[in-house]
C-alpha cells in the first residue's frame, strides 16, 4: 500500500468570511471562495480538469458547483461525510491528482445554514433518512450538544472532576479560541471572552453552556490541487500533502460497554494511520499546529487525548498550562477553530486546511505561529460513539 | 378454582396539591393532592407500567387473552391491548380486547375473564386498566381525577383470591359523560349525578349483589367499592351497612384522587396487599350499572410477594406545580422551541420494528454471546453473521453510563436528560431517563425501564422505553 506523502500539493486556497450571512447566496459563497482560490494559485477556472463539491445540506450533485462557476462539462462529484464532508473531499481530490487521472483540481466545501429560520442543523433524519433505515426508536431525542455532553459526563467522572472544575477547564478552552478568532477577520466571531462569560452563560445541554458549543454558519472554502512536481510552477511555496487518512466507526459506542464515552476511538485509530502515513513518530513535538473539530469544547479536550497531543488524562495540566494557546508548545486552532470561525457543516474541513495552508506559509498574520513545518487538520463527522474522522497531515 | 395470581397497582411519580389549584383559581381549597401521570405517559403506558410489575416472574406463555380498559385510550380507532401485548412481549396468538367507554370497564374486564377461563377457552388472562382523563380547568373534577393504572392476573391455579361470584346490573343514565367531541368529562347536576347515580346504583346493586351471595354486610372482611370522590364513599358504606373504620378499603381519595377505570383495580390491590388467608372481598364498581364481586382469599397469599406496593408508591412523589400540569397537558399554549419541527413517524418502519423495538428486544449472539441492541445482522463483536436468538432487555435493570440535561431537545418539561444505560449481562441503549429529579441523576446510578411515549406527530403515538431510577 503507497502513502499519499508528498505526491500532491495545495497551490492555492480561498475561504469567504463565515457567519450569518443573510445577503449571500450559495451562489455568492462559492463564486467567492473559488475565485480567491483560483486567484491565489494564478489559474482560471478553464483550468480546472475535474472538481469535487462537498456539501451536506446545500443542495444535490455536482451541479451545485457547476452552475455558479459555469465550468463547462468536466466531471464533479459531490461528497458526503457528514461534518467531515469537505476534508473527504479533498480527500478524493488529492487521489484523483496521486491516480494522474487529472493534474488540475478544485475541492470546494459550502453550506447555507441560515437559511431556515432557527439555530441549530435542520432534522437530518429528514435529510439522510438514518432512522427510517434502521430502527426508528433509538435516540432521537439527542441534540448535538446532548451527544457530545455525554462525553463530557463520563469524562468529569473518570478522571474526579467535579462538575464546577470540568466546566472551568472547558471554558479555559473557549476563552483561548476566541482569543485566536479575534484575530481573523473572517472569523464568525471576533470577541474575546472571559472565563466568568463562559461560565454565565445560559446551559444548553449540561455540563455544557452556551460557550462550548461552536457557532452555526454560513460559508464556503476551496483549494486548488495539482501533482507535486508541477507546483512550483504555480508558487514558490506550495503546501504538500503528507497524509490523509479516514476513520469511519461501525456506530459500536452506542451498542457496546467497551465503549466509555471518555474518548472518541475513531479519531484516536485515524491519528495512529495518518502518523504513520506521515513518518512522525512524536506528534506533540513534531506537529507545528493544529486545527482540530472543536464542535463543542470537550471535543476539543478529547482530541487532544486521542491525536496524542498529551497522555489520557492528561489535558487539564497541558490546557492550564498554555501548551495549545497561540504562544504555546502545540498551538490549536490558531484561526478561533468551529467556535468562533463558525460552522458552515460542508466547507469546514478545507476552512481548517486554509488556515494550515497559511501558517505553513507564514501568512497568519496576527496569528502566525514561529518555524512551521507540520500542520493537522482535524475533522468530525457524527457524535461520540458513531464518529466518522478525518485527519489530514500537510506542510512544507 | 379461578381467580387472580397476581396484582399491582401504579401510581405516577407526580402529584398536585390540590390547595395548588385552587388557590390559582382563587377557588375553595380541596384537600389532599391528586397523582399525575409525567408528560411522557398516557393510558397505554400505565397500562404497560402495571402489567411488567404484575406478570414478572410469572410465565408469560400461559397468557391466552389480554385485555384493556380504559376510557381515554389514545386512538379512539386502533387497538391499544395489541401495542400492549407487543411491548409487553407476550404470545403473537394472544386474543387482545380493548373495553371502553365505562369507568367499570376494568371489573367487566375480570368478569369476562372469568367466564373465558370457566370456559375452558383460556389458562392465564391479564387484565390491565388505566386512566388519565381531564376535569374542566378550575372544575371539581380537575381536582377529583389523579391518573393511574392497575393489572390483575387470572387463572385456575395458585390463586391469592378466588372470585367466587359476580353480580351485574345496568343502568342507562346520563350522569357522567364525554363524547366523541369532548377533551374533558361533562357531568349533570352535582345533586342527580350523586342521589340517582353513583349512590342509587352502587348500594342497590351491591345490596342485591350480598343477597345472591347470601352474605350479611358483617360477613364481609373488606369492602372494595369505586368512588367518584373523598365524600360518596362513607355515603354508600353507611347504606350499605358496612363499618367505614374497619370493613371499608380507603379510597385514596386524598393521596392520588380518582383514577376513573383504573380505580377499582387499584383498591383491589391495596386491599390484597394487607389481606390474610379466608378473608371475604365485596368488590364492586359503578359506571352506566354496576359489576360487583365476591372474593376469597386463599392461602396462596402467604406464600405471595408485593412487588411495588400502593404504600411505597404513594410515598414516592415529587410535588409538581399547577403550571407544569397544565403544560403537561398540553392546556397553556406557550413558545414552541426554535428547533426544526419533528418529521412524522414511518408507519412502515414503526411496523417493520413492532416486533422487537417496541418490546426492548434485541439479540444474543450464539457464537460469542454479546446481547446487543437494536437487533443485528453481523455481531459486532465477533461479526459473525445472522447467529443470533432473541434478547429482551425491559425486564433487565441497567446502569447510567453517561447523562446529559439537554435544554435544546424539545420537550413538554425541559430539560431532557438523555443518557446511555448498560444493561446487567450486557448491552447497551441511548435513551432518554424520565420520572427524575435531576439532583439525583449520576453516574453508575442503576435504573430500570419503563414503556414511554417519545413523539405525537401526525397523530400517530410513538412509544419506545426510557429509563428510570429505580426506587
Amino acid at each position: 500500500m503507497e502513502s499519499i506523502k508528498d505526491k500532491v500539493a495545495i497551490i492555492g486556497m480561498g475561504c469567504t468570511k463565515f457567519g450569518e450571512l443573510w445577503d449571500k447566496s450559495p451562489t455568492d459563497l462559492i463564486v467567492e471562495a473559488a475565485y480567491e482560490a483560483f486567484e491565489d494559485a494564478g489559474i482560471e477556472s478553464k483550468d480546472v480538469q475535474a472538481a469535487w463539491l462537498g456539501t451536506y445540506f446545500t443542495g444535490l450533485t455536482g451541479q451545485v458547483l457547476a452552475k455558479p462557476l459555469q465550468l463547462d462539462y468536466i466531471p464533479i462529484t459531490r461528497v458526503e461525510n457528514m461534518c467531515a464532508t469537505a476534508s473527504d473531499a479533498l480527500r478524493n481530490g488529492a487521489y484523483a491528482v496521486a491516480a494522474g487521472v487529472a493534474d488540475i483540481v478544485l475541492v470546494l466545501g459550502v453550506e447555507k445554514l441560515k437559511d431556515n429560520g432557527f439555530s441549530g442543523l435542520p432534522d437530518s433524519e429528514m435529510v439522510t433518512g438514518i432512522n427510517l433505515t434502521e430502527s426508528t426508536y433509538r435516540a432521537r431525542t439527542l441534540t448535538g450538544p446532548g451527544h457530545f455532553a455525554l462525553l463530557a459526563t463520563a469524562y468529569f467522572a473518570k478522571y474526579g472532576l467535579s462538575f464546577e472544575e470540568g466546566r472551568k477547564l472547558l471554558a479555559r478552552i473557549a476563552v483561548k479560541n476566541h482569543k485566536n478568532g479575534a484575530l481573523h477577520p473572517k472569523a464568525h466571531f471576533q470577541k474575546e471572552i472571559t472565563i466568568e462569560t463562559a461560565l454565565n452563560a445560559p446551559m444548553i445541554a449540561s455540563p455544557l453552556g452556551l460557550f462550548d458549543c461552536c457557532g452555526v454558519s454560513d460559508g464556503a472554502s476551496a483549494a486548488i490541487l495539482c501533482r507535486a512536481d508541477m507546483a512550483k510552477n504555480f508558487r514558490p511555496d506550495p503546501v504538500l500533502i503528507k497524509a490523509m487518512q479516514i476513520c469511519v466507526g461501525p456506530a459500536e459506542g452506542y451498542i457496546s460497554q467497551d465503549y466509555k464515552w471518555t474518548h472518541i476511538e475513531e479519531t484516536y485509530r485515524a491519528g495512529l494511520k495518518a502518523y504513520e502515513e506521515a513518518g512522525i513518530k512524536d506528534p506533540a513535538k513534531e506537529i507545528s499546529m493544529a486545527e482540530v473539530h472543536d464542535c463543542f469544547s470537550i471535543t476539543e479536550l478529547a482530541i487532544y487525548e486521542d491525536l496524542q497531543f498529551c497522555g489520557r488524562g492528561a489535558a487539564k495540566e497541558y490546557i492550564e498550562s498554555g501548551f495549545f494557546d497561540l504562544d504555546g508548545e502545540l498551538p490549536v486552532n490558531t484561526d478561533g477553530g468551529l467556535k468562533c470561525f463558525g460552522h458552515p457543516i460542508g466547507a469546514s474541513g478545507l476552512r481548517m486546511m486554509y488556515e494550515v495552508y497559511k501558517q505553513m506559509q507564514g501568512k497568519a498574520g496576527p496569528r502566525q505561529i514561529k518555524n512551521p513545518s507540520l500542520g493537522l487538520s482535524h475533522n468530525l463527522g457524527g457524535t461520540p460513539g458513531s464518529s466518522t474522522i478525518s485527519v489530514l497531515i500537510a506542510g512544507n | 378454582m379461578v381467580g387472580i395470581k397476581s396484582f399491582s397497582a401504579y401510581i405516577p411519580f407526580f402529584r398536585l396539591s390540590r390547595k395548588e389549584i385552587a388557590q390559582f383559581w382563587n377557588g375553595f381549597p380541596g384537600k389532599g393532592e391528586k397523582a399525575v401521570a409525567n408528560f411522557d405517559e398516557d393510558s397505554i403506558t400505565m397500562a404497560v407500567e402495571s402489567s411488567m410489575n404484575c406478570i414478572s416472574g410469572f410465565d408469560t406463555a400461559q397468557i391466552d387473552e389480554l385485555y384493556f380498559a380504559s376510557t381515554s385510550s389514545p386512538y379512539k380507532e386502533k387497538q391499544a391491548s395489541a401495542l400492549i401485548s407487543t411491548a409487553l412481549d407476550l404470545r403473537k396468538d394472544v386474543f387482545t380486547v380493548d373495553l371502553a367507554g365505562s369507568l367499570r370497564s376494568g371489573m367487566s374486564a375480570v368478569k369476562t375473564a372469568v367466564n373465558s377461563i370457566k370456559a375452558g377457552s383460556a389458562n392465564d388472562v391479564l387484565v390491565c386498566a388505566s386512566d388519565i382523563r381531564l376535569g374542566f380547568p378550575k372544575g371539581s373534577y380537575e381536582m377529583d381525577f389523579g391518573d393511574g393504572g392497575a393489572a390483575l392476573l387470572l387463572g385456575k391455579d395458585k390463586v391469592v383470591a378466588q372470585i367466587v361470584d359476580t353480580y351485574s346490573v345496568a343502568d342507562e343514565i346520563n350522569d357522567i359523560w364525554r363524547s366523541d367531541k369532548d377533551t374533558f368529562v361533562l357531568a349533570w347536576e352535582e345533586r342527580f349525578v350523586r342521589e340517582k347515580g353513583y349512590l342509587r346504583v352502587l348500594v342497590e346493586t351491591a345490596s342485591a349483589a350480598m343477597k345472591k351471595f347470601g352474605l350479611e354486610p358483617k360477613d364481609i372482611s373488606k369492602a372494595v367499592l369505586y368512588a367518584p370522590n373523598g365524600k360518596l364513599i362513607s355515603g354508600a358504606a353507611r347504606k350499605l351497612g358496612f363499618d367505614m373504620k374497619t370493613q371499608v378499603q380507603d379510597t385514596l381519595y386524598a393521596q392520588m384522587g380518582n383514577t376513573g377505570t383504573a380505580l377499582a383495580p387499584m383498591l383491589l390491590a391495596a386491599a390484597l396487599e394487607t389481606a390474610k388467608p379466608g378473608d371475604k372481598i365485596l368488590w364492586a364498581g359503578y359506571g352506566d350499572g354496576s359489576d360487583v364481586m365476591l372474593l376469597e382469599v386463599t392461602d396462596e397469599i402467604k406464600n405471595y410477594k408485593v412487588k411495588r406496593s400502593v404504600e411505597k408508591q404513594l410515598n414516592e412523589k415529587k410535588m409538581i406545580t399547577y403550571q407544569k400540569f397544565l403544560s403537561w397537558r398540553e392546556l397553556l399554549q406557550s413558545d414552541p422551541p426554535a428547533r426544526p419541527p419533528l418529521e412524522k413517524p414511518s408507519a412502515v418502519s414503526l411496523w417493520r420494528d413492532s416486533r422487537k423495538g417496541l418490546s426492548l428486544t434485541g439479540v444474543k449472539c450464539l457464537n460469542c454471546g454479546t446481547p446487543q441492541y437494536p437487533s443485528q445482522r453481523v455481531c459486532f463483536k465477533c461479526k459473525t453473521k445472522d447467529q443470533f436468538e432473541r434478547y429482551r432487555f425491559a425486564d433487565k435493570l441497567g446502569k447510567l453510563v453517561t447523562f446529559s440535561h439537554d435544554n435544546l431537545a424539545p420537550s413538554l418539561d425541559p430539560p431532557t436528560t438523555v443518557g446511555a444505560v448498560d444493561y446487567e449481562g450486557g448491552g447497551r441503549v441511548m435513551t432518554e431517563i424520565t420520572d427524575r429529579e435531576m439532583e439525583e441523576i449520576k453516574v453508575d446510578m442503576s435504573v430500570r425501564m419503563s414503556f414511554r411515549r417519545f413523539r405525537v406527530v401526525g397523530s400517530i403515538y410513538d412509544y419506545w422505553w426510557k429509563g428510570t431510577p429505580v426506587r
